[in-house]
């Protein structure tokens, strides 16, 4: 138990002062699964062996004191709507139940490349749609600080596995919010990149626009440390940048001075649980304390946001689903008569409801005679709050606000009306729609001792400047207070 | 009552680039199923597409030499249908935004000249293909042929009759042939046209209810669906009947177009923007860079061969009609003195003869050179133009030298004189009727005299001089 | 704007799908609730003068030269067929 509490960087410095051993430390995690996924459900599939494997042969170049990135033989866990050669991928869904991919995503390569240690394949929202993880086919993940409550989603089991220590941190992925909602119920670190800094070869598509891949862990420093070795443009995603190659851990500074953050006065009007608001409030009273200036802001757009991304994400995840049909790869229905009815069967079998919901939706905003009042009124106000942001950042350079409007709901709580699960979005659409870089990390904890997630939302391309903001918050304020789920 | 036919046509044309649309795998036609495949083109999750810039260019290029304009921003879209040769169930083509529009090509129907206008031209990606199963098992799948680069033609209703519709497009097969963009094989699928057909009563000026008939793939198919289903909808017409806007499959060996089932639903293709791929913006530069790779086209060529070789314009018209033909042409016409016998050659025995086997002129057996040597055989008197015929099929069997034909074969002129004497007066003494007819003035039975001394020289006897001693025999009698 | 059981029900040929009753309800329902609240936000704003975007970043061309790269092997493309025969993947008889 005890090597599961280091990060990824203390992990790393006693791996290379050789106090601890790569095997050592992936055993512990094992260990640590197989004693706790019955009770969390973080992990759909653990691979054990090639877990040993790959932390024997990184051992053999830490033995031999070969210079290796941070996250080198650290353990992690990665969203199971990223494809692993030989691994079963399943997005968290019955239709790709028994998909086994025979390629690797690119940030998988990088993995390799980098020497991590992958412990297995995490739970999700089917498909990444989805805010609490209730929608998974490998059944509901708990969150580790109180297993009657949601860890978020869709990436609930990556949130949920690095906070119960499960892994030294994870890979999740992020369209509406899915990472940073998850990480603020499960009181860790979870950064949104900015779209196309972080290949999509290899993650399976919901929204093509808004996905990303997205880097949970325990503290910025390790944020920082994986976003070294995912971030970087990659010729077979087109969307990806051809941006500067970053070194994440160089703003890793306790220094805020003169940094301008932007408070959305709309983020603290609506239907936001009292203590989020207070905490949120408090950490920009720090952040002025420590020299930065806090300036109100006003962001009218933001509350079309929302509806934005559902007609948006929805007309593309009713696209990007429409190729599982049982022909060439996954569940595939029993009984039919004729081709139509293989593909409604398999279809109707192999997918759940929301999914279902939002496929009807997409299906409906793109009709004929509907594209133009729907899919296409939806980009134009898509470019209205991309650009409401480029103003806002012409006068701030970072802006802070809730990630959720709440903490941690029960688990069954939010499933009867689909518009109020789809409020939990709420603070993380934006992001998403306009392609921002944004990192949500815990700021305290609510009455009921539950993690209260703040989120800091950068320009394009400026992680830098949110990873130093919430660096810098982290070390003044000791993280969670150094608290852990307990679990 | 009179009717008018209008015809327009959507023609997909394979590209020849080397790799596929968006993935690089290769485009070769042919090979095991699924071995030309990865993810990307069989719709596995988490895939995504990268433009072939060769395909940009080559539709640039196929705009550029039909008179298009090219746009300067064009962009790919989905179009959404579920059909098990469709990977992803979506396509991925272009649908407000072609690469190129507003183009024309001018066609000449017996010395009647008219320009087709070409709407539009955009990139698509082609599907996989389905194979029956004898079996009965249910049908296969192959995805080699999914994300092969197409480029879309769609011409404006400006075709009225079936020759018409066969002018143009022979006329945008040579062009693409000639830009290189495709290697036009329409029996390997390279090309294929939709047909597009209504018909109304002279003088109208409204369209009719117009019917659809897809994937035809030779030009004779092409010929026989127009007037067919013209045929059909006029005598439907006239019976009172109406034409149903439908989707109709031509049987060419039959004869006649059947209603596909009709699906209830209309096809609702719900396009969206690709958000996987980028934008594509053309600036003149680019433009210009690829203009000054197009070939001299065509009617230039056409109308060079007139001038350099002095052939006719009928002849230099079909000649250069397709660019592996004019490439022969020229390069034995470049071997030859007598360039009309090329010409006569290429449009007697040598399209003969590609008509009989199915053959594209691309696939000649012989080399130009060869055509050269054998017409300086004839011309030279050492073979016979009868002969010359036997040699040519030769050449076509084994692609051999004809000389060495010529030679192996044993089948020189025979000019001996005393040896042809020998055979005439053998054959005027085994027919003593004939030789009657001749003299009393029955012309004919010369004729007749002749063959017999040609069969008995097995026709390498030269026919001057038959003709000469014979009548030299025949006159002492 | 009302959703019809109807329009649920055409949207889910299009999308190939099968809905017993209850879930027709149920979707009806909730669709209608989704896209009129979506709409009557939506419709507030004025978008005349405002062009549609559909990447928020200012990509374009992006290629990859023609260049042929070796293909996956038969067997990982079919790896994962649930039907297949004769190097294919298997679907019921498909009538032209």
């Amino acid at each position: 138990m005890e090597l599961t509490k280091f990060t990824v960087c203390q992990a790393a410095d006693k791996i290379r002062k050789k106090e601890i051993s790569v095997p050592e430390l992936t055993n512990a995690y094992l260990d640590r699964i197989n004693e706790l996924n019955k009770k969390i459900g973080a992990y759909i599939t653990v691979c054990g062996q090639e877990a040993e494997k790959q932390a024997d042969r990184v051992q053999k170049k830490i033995d031999n004191y070969e210079e290796l990135p941070i996250i080198a033989g650290i353990p992690a866990g990665v969203n199971d709507n990223i494809c692993t050669s030989g691994v079963l991928t399943s997005c968290g869904s019955r239709m790709l139940s028994n998909f086994i991919p025979p390629y690797d995503a690119t940030v998988i390569k990088k993995f390799s490349q980098n020497d991590a240690v992958l412990l297995g394949k995490l739970n999700m929202d089917e498909f990444a749609m989805g805010s609490s993880n209730e929608t998974s086919w490998y059944g509901q993940v708990k969150n580790p600080w109180d297993l009657e409550r949601v860890p978020g989603g869709s990436s609930g089991g990556a949130a949920a596995a690095v906070a119960a220590h499960m892994a030294c941190y994870a890979l999740g992925s992020d369209t509406g919010g899915s990472a940073r909602q998850a990480s603020s119920f499960c009181g860790v670190v979870g950064l949104k990149p900015t779209y196309g800094l972080v290949s999509r070869y290899g993650l399976v598509a919901f929204a093509s626009s808004m996905d990303q891949i997205a880097p949970v862990t325990r503290d910025v420093a390790d944020c920082a440390a994986v976003m070294n070795a995912i971030a970087g443009h990659d010729p077979l995603d087109s969307t990806s940048q051809d941006c500067r190659n970053e070194d994440y851990t160089s703003f890793l500074k306790n220094d805020v001075k003169g940094l301008k953050i932007g408070l959305p006065k709309e983020y603290f009007s609506g239907s936001i649980q009292k203590e989020v608001k207070e905490k949120v409030l408090d950490a920009a009273k720090l952040f002025e304390s420590l020299g930065a200036t806090i300036e109100e802001i006003s962001l009218p757009l933001i509350e079309y946001a929302l509806p934005v991304y559902y007609i948006l994400s929805s007309a593309e995840a009713g696209s990007n689903l429409a190729q599982y049909d049982g022909i060439k790869y996954g569940y595939r229905a029993q009984q039919f008569d004729d081709l139509v009815e293989l593909y409604k069967k398999t279809r109707s079998e192999g997918f759940g409801e929301e999914v279902k919901r939002r496929i009807l939706l997409g299906t409906y905003v793109l009709s004929s005679g509907n594209y133009d009042a729907y899919y296409s009124k939806a980009l134009k106000a898509k470019r209205m709050i991309f650009e409401e942001f480029q103003n806002a950042y012409q006068k701030v350079d970072i802006i802070l606000g809730p990630t959720a409007p709440s903490s941690a709901f029960k688990i069954g709580e939010k499933t009867v009306n689909p518009i109020d699960m789809y409020f939990n979005d709420a603070y993380t659409v934006s992001a998403n729609i306009a392609g921002l870089c944004a990192i949500s990390l815990p700021c305290g904890f609510d009455s009921n001792g539950l993690p209260v997630g703040m989120q800091l939302i950068g320009k394009p391309y400026d992680e830098g400047t949110i990873l130093k903001a919430a660096f810098t918050y982290e070390k003044n304020t000791g993280g969670n207070g150094g608290i852990d789920c307990g679990i | 009552m009179e009717y008018e036919v209008v015809i327009g046509l959507e023609i997909h044309a394979e590209l020849a680039t080397k790799s596929k649309i968006y993935c690089g795998c290769t485009t070769e036609f042919g090979g095991e199923p699924n071995t030309h495949c990865c993810p990307g083109c069989m719709g596995m999750p988490g895939a995504l597409p990268v433009l072939n810039k060769a395909v940009v260019e080559y539709a640039i290029k196929a705009g550029l030499a039909t008179n298009c304009e090219i746009s300067h921003y064009s962009r790919q879209d989905r179009k959404h249908y579920f059909y098990p040769d469709l990977a992803k169930a979506y396509q991925i083509s272009q649908c407000d935004f072609p690469i190129c529009r507003n183009g024309f090509l001018e066609i000449n129907v017996n010395g009647d000249k008219k320009k087709i206008g070409i709407t539009r031209i955009h990139i698509e990606e082609d599907a996989g293909k389905l194979i029956h199963d004898e079996s009965g098992r249910g049908t296969f799948v192959d995805y080699n042929r999914s994300g092969v680069p197409l480029i879309e033609i769609v011409t404006e209703p400006d075709m009225r009759s079936s020759a018409e519709v066969k002018a143009f497009f022979e006329k945008l097969k040579a062009i693409l042939e000639y830009t290189a963009v495709s290697d036009c094989k329409m029996q390997e699928g390279s090309l294929r046209a939709d047909i597009n057909l209504s018909v109304r009563p002279k003088g109208q000026s409204e369209f009719g209810v117009r019917t659809e008939m897809k994937n035809l793939n030779s030009i004779r198919a092409i010929v026989r669906a127009v007037e067919g289903e013209a045929r059909r909808q006029i005598l439907e017409l006239e019976y009172g009947g109406i034409i149903e806007q439908e989707t109709r499959r031509w049987d060419d060996i039959k004869g006649e177009s059947y209603s596909m089932r009709t699906k209830e639903e209309a096809t609702d293709y719900r396009y969206m923007p690709d958000p996987d791929l980028a934008p594509v913006y053309v600036e003149q530069a680019w433009i210009d860079e690829i203009r000054a790779t197009i070939p001299e086209l065509p009617d230039d060529r056409k109308n060079r061969f007139i001038n350099e070789f002095g052939i006719p314009e009928y002849d230099a018209s079909l000649i250069t009609a397709s660019k592996p033909l004019a490439d022969f042409f020229e390069a034995a016409a470049k071997e030859s003195e007598n360039v009309k016998a090329v010409s006569n050659w290429i449009m007697g025995d040598l399209m003969k003869k590609l008509n009989d086997t199915g053959l594209e002129p691309s696939d000649i057996p012989f080399a130009p050179g060869n055509l050269s040597k054998l017409i300086s055989l004839i011309d030279e008197n050492v073979i016979s133009g009868k002969i010359a015929k036997q040699v040519f099929e030769h050449m076509w069997d084994t692609g051999e030298d004809p000389a060495d034909i010529v030679e192996k074969k044993g089948l020189k002129v025979v000019t001996d004189t005393e040896a042809i004497r020998s055979v005439v007066i053998k054959v005027i003494s085994a027919n003593p009727k004939s030789v009657e007819d001749y003299k009393s003035g029955k012309t004919k039975a010369m004729g007749f005299l002749i063959g017999q001394i040609m069969r008995e020289t097995k026709g390498k006897a030269d026919p001057q001089a038959v003709n000469r001693l014979l009548k030299a025999e025949l006159d002492e009698l | 704007m009302a959703i019809t059981k109807e329009d649920i029900e055409r949207l889910a040929d299009l999308a190939r799908l099968n809905l017993t009753p209850e879930e027709i309800e149920r979707l009806t329902g909730d669709m209608e609730t989704i896209i009129n609240y979506s709409m009557s936000k939506l419709n507030e704003l004025n978008t005349d003068d405002v062009l549609p975007m559909e990447h928020v970043l200012p990509i374009r061309n992006v290629f990859r030269e023609d260049i042929c790269e070796k293909s996956f092997d038969r067997e990982e493309i079919l790896k994962n067929a649930p039907e297949k025969a004769e190097g294919c993947f298997l679907v019921p008889k498909v009538v032209e």
